[in-house]
């Protein structure tokens, strides 16, 4: 006889309820992720004003406010459009969505014209100082992040479209939101650092 | 003993030809196949590196010796502790965890299998990419062959300026590939164990192995980003003409040492965590006690995973830093030392008093503590920042970091092997191989790691090809190659127990040690589905309680709470 024959079986009486693996899974990736932020910023940090030719951030960095305000109030719209698809408002979890995806792609939009400023009115590269280095590595780490969101955002907004989004996609919904609301966060750390601390 | 031969058979994969056997392979994401597939490979890359740190030693061992060219000298080391860290012990220990995690913890499979099998996959090629730098790195310009430059890479050193050619790209871009499949096979064991455990396995049943195998790979999470953000950066610099570690421009010579070793020490304890996971299995079931002092081993674990992240510069006592940073970095390392001891003298109180059984787990076992322990008081010798002044990239530090993870973690390892081999294959390994193996192998090990402490003290640097007469490192190093010979013939006998024991290894049976964890609760090897009813558990040792019933462990066990238990 098996020692497993004799294990007291499973009782539906007790309560045993665990986490759920997806939402452990999505704050694991999360840390990580922030630890990879992390050591990018101690690096932008660390380098300030140790740039030995120029131009330096104050000669050439803008506050990207319309582009923050964007990705702020994304953040917004995808709760918002969370709360509509967990209520079954198919409609307002569509415009909400949209909305979204529209606000991603204009901070993305902003950030390739301030680049295009950057590379071709002011001469900063990724090779031209130290600052260019730090300032693209860790500016586009963030914005390869927001890339990878919108096409989460667009894939959810396509299968919204054809029909294929039902309620057990719930669960699904909610974790891009957390994923979103941690780009956005990363951006707050970044705005801070690069245009306010770094400037 | 005829019927459970016929069960084995039984038990075997229905398709039997060649091709489907590879087929099965590759598209299998079964937590067991993908575990022992882990420990396969990881057992193929510990022949070849271990090969190379014999031709290495074969080199070393008289003076003015012509054996390996100075180039392909530099080329050995390299790979031989690259390959050690991430395509033995990385991969060994996503292996031991991808096996047992589910079956201790009583569920089917891992939370995510799919993403099971990416990580094994990475992890494939990344390590096929290093070893293929062999013949891809002087594809087109001739310059450099398998990367040169250190397991550790030190920039500006591996900068475009210094170190032309694709050796170094191929040892950044493997490693970033094993990396993120570490990551994610890390990220599913820690969703595992929080979200998958059976009814009544409360964080604080958990089995031992299982805790530190947590703690392990939620370190993995943490730690990893480290080195890959580290290598993107030199990457920047490689390709792109970024300036982060280029000292002409203003970049920064230590940077690199630092961010290296922010993810290089925390590295060391997430090798040798698995192997007090192993310990912490094998001590209690051989000396027939429960462990000494469960919840303090838990609190030890995390205290040593918590105190690593705060020890990276100990690493860099040379480079000049302030005395302020020394001297912190000098104690937090001592600190690592008492959750450290604690889990010796928890060990030892598990064997004081017990009806101990010498079966080869538990041998190796004992190599561990005798030996781990050396390794941990040089560990303390080394963290004293003057010491380190003198003996930093000496022999004495290859002696220190070798006593810790071959003394340490391989010979964890190899118990583990000796212990879980009968559930993974249904045979018990051969006893008397398995004796030979750990003479030959202990004797060997000391015969090279305990001179080397002397060669380091009397000034042999490190990662020197060759030295010259009349320095007095002569007789020392003849007496280390020789102990690698050894140890060569110590994992032979390994090698052929293992494969051996596959056909003519004796029956098993499901719970061959009379042991008390779940995963000896189902056949050897398990079903696919390994179990046919979830378990349920009421203490930490739940077989204990089935074989026990008279006198079961959760009498004892958080008294107070006995309202949740089933009746």
């Amino acid at each position: 006889m098996t020692n497993e024959a004799t294990l007291p079986l499973a009782s539906e009486r007790t309560a045993w309820k665990l986490p759920s693996s997806r939402k452990v899974a999505v704050v694991c990736l999360i840390l990580t992720e922030t630890c990879l932020f992390s050591i990018f910023v101690v690096a932008y940090l660390f380098y300030l004003g140790k740039s030995l030719t120029g131009p330096t951030p104050r000669e050439v960095l803008e506050l990207p406010v319309l582009s923050t305000i964007c990705l702020l109030s994304s953040s917004v719209t995808i709760k918002l459009a969370e709360s509509a698809f967990k209520k079954d408002w198919e409609r307002l979890f569509r415009i909400l969505w949209a909305l979204t995806v529209g606000l991603a792609a204009i901070f993305l939009a902003m950030t390739a014209l301030e680049w295009r400023r950057l590379i071709y009115e002011k001469g900063l590269t990724i090779s031209t100082n130290l600052f260019g280095t730090t300032f693209y590595s860790l500016v586009g780490l963030h914005a390869s992040h927001v890339i990878v969101g919108l096409c989460l955002l667009l894939v959810v907004f396509i299968f919204s479209l054809t029909g294929d989004l039902t309620k057990m996609h719930s669960e699904r919904i909610q974790m891009i939101s957390w994923y979103w609301h941690f780009v956005d966060a990363v951006w707050v750390v970044v705005f801070t650092v690069v245009y306010v601390i770094g400037r | 003993m005829a019927s459970q031969e016929i069960a084995l058979t039984l038990n075997r994969a229905p398709g039997t030809s060649l091709v489907d056997r590879l087929h099965r392979l590759v598209v299998t994401v079964d937590h067991k196949e993908l575990g022992l597939m882990y420990i396969g490979t990881a057992l193929i890359f510990l022949v070849v590196a271990g090969l190379m740190a014999v031709a290495i030693r074969l080199q070393l061992a008289v003076p003015n010796n012509t054996l390996l060219e100075p180039e392909v000298f530099n080329r050995f080391f390299t790979m031989h502790g690259t390959a050690m860290v991430f395509l033995v012990g990385m991969p060994i220990i996503a292996g031991l965890g991808n096996y047992l995690v589910p079956l201790m913890i009583g569920t089917r499979d891992m939370a995510f299998p799919r993403l099971n099998a990416l990580g094994y996959w990475m992890f494939v090629f990344g390590a096929l990419l290093l070893y293929f730098s062999y013949l891809g790195a002087p594809g087109l310009n001739g310059h450099g062959s398998a990367p040169d430059v250190g397991w550790f890479a030190y920039a500006p050193l591996t900068g475009r300026a210094f170190s032309r050619g694709h050796s170094t790209d191929y040892w950044i871009l493997s490693l970033l590939l094993t990396s993120v499949g570490s990551t994610v096979s890390a990220i599913n064991v820690v969703v595992t164990t929080l979200t998958l455990r059976c009814r009544g396995m409360k964080l604080m049943r958990m089995p031992l192995f299982v805790w530190m195998m947590l703690v392990t790979n939620f370190m993995i999470i943490l730690a990893l980003p480290s080195l890959s953000a580290a290598q993107i950066m030199l990457l920047i610099d490689r390709y792109l003409g970024g300036h982060f570690f280029d000292t002409q421009s203003g970049g920064s010579a230590v940077l690199w040492q630092h961010f290296f070793w922010i993810f290089g020490h925390p590295e060391v304890y997430i090798l040798i965590i698995p192997g007090f996971a192993c310990l912490s299995e094998i001590i209690p079931v051989f000396s027939r006690k429960p462990i000494f002092g469960y919840p303090v081993m838990v609190g030890a674990t995390t205290m040593i995973a918590f105190i690593s992240f705060g020890v990276w510069a100990h690493h860099m006592f040379t480079v000049g830093m302030t005395s302020v940073g020394n001297t912190f970095f000098a104690i937090s390392t001592m600190l690592v030392g008492v959750p450290t001891g604690i889990k010796i003298f928890n060990w030892l109180g598990t064997i004081y008093g017990g009806k101990i059984r010498l079966e080869i787990p538990m041998i190796f076992c004992l190599g561990f503590l005798f030996q781990f322990l050396i390794a941990g008081l040089t560990g303390v010798m080394l963290a004293v920042t003057p010491f380190d002044w003198q003996l930093s990239d000496s022999y004495f530090v290859v002696a220190h970091f070798h006593y810790v993870l071959i003394g340490g973690l391989l010979y964890a390892i190899f118990a583990g092997l000796y212990y879980w081999y009968p559930k993974a294959v249904g045979r018990l390994l051969n006893r008397k191989l398995g004796l030979w193996h750990f003479w030959l192998f202990t004797i060997g090990f000391h015969l090279t790691f305990d001179t080397m402490h002397f060669s380091g003290l009397l000034g042999m640097p490190r990662r020197i090809f060759t030295y010259d007469i009349g320095r007095g490192w002569e007789m020392l190093n003849l007496i280390g190659s020789v102990g690698a010979i050894f140890q060569a013939v110590g994992v032979l006998c390994l090698v052929i127990n293992l494969i051996r024991s596959l056909r003519h290894g004796k029956v098993a049976g499901n719970d061959p040690w009379d042991a008390w964890t779940l995963e000896w609760a189902t056949t050897s090897p398990p079903p696919v589905y390994n179990f046919e009813n979830i378990p349920v558990v009421r203490s930490r040792r739940p077989l204990w309680d089935v074989k026990h019933p008279e006198d079961p462990d959760w009498k004892y066990e958080d008294s107070g709470e006995q309202g949740e238990s089933i009746r």
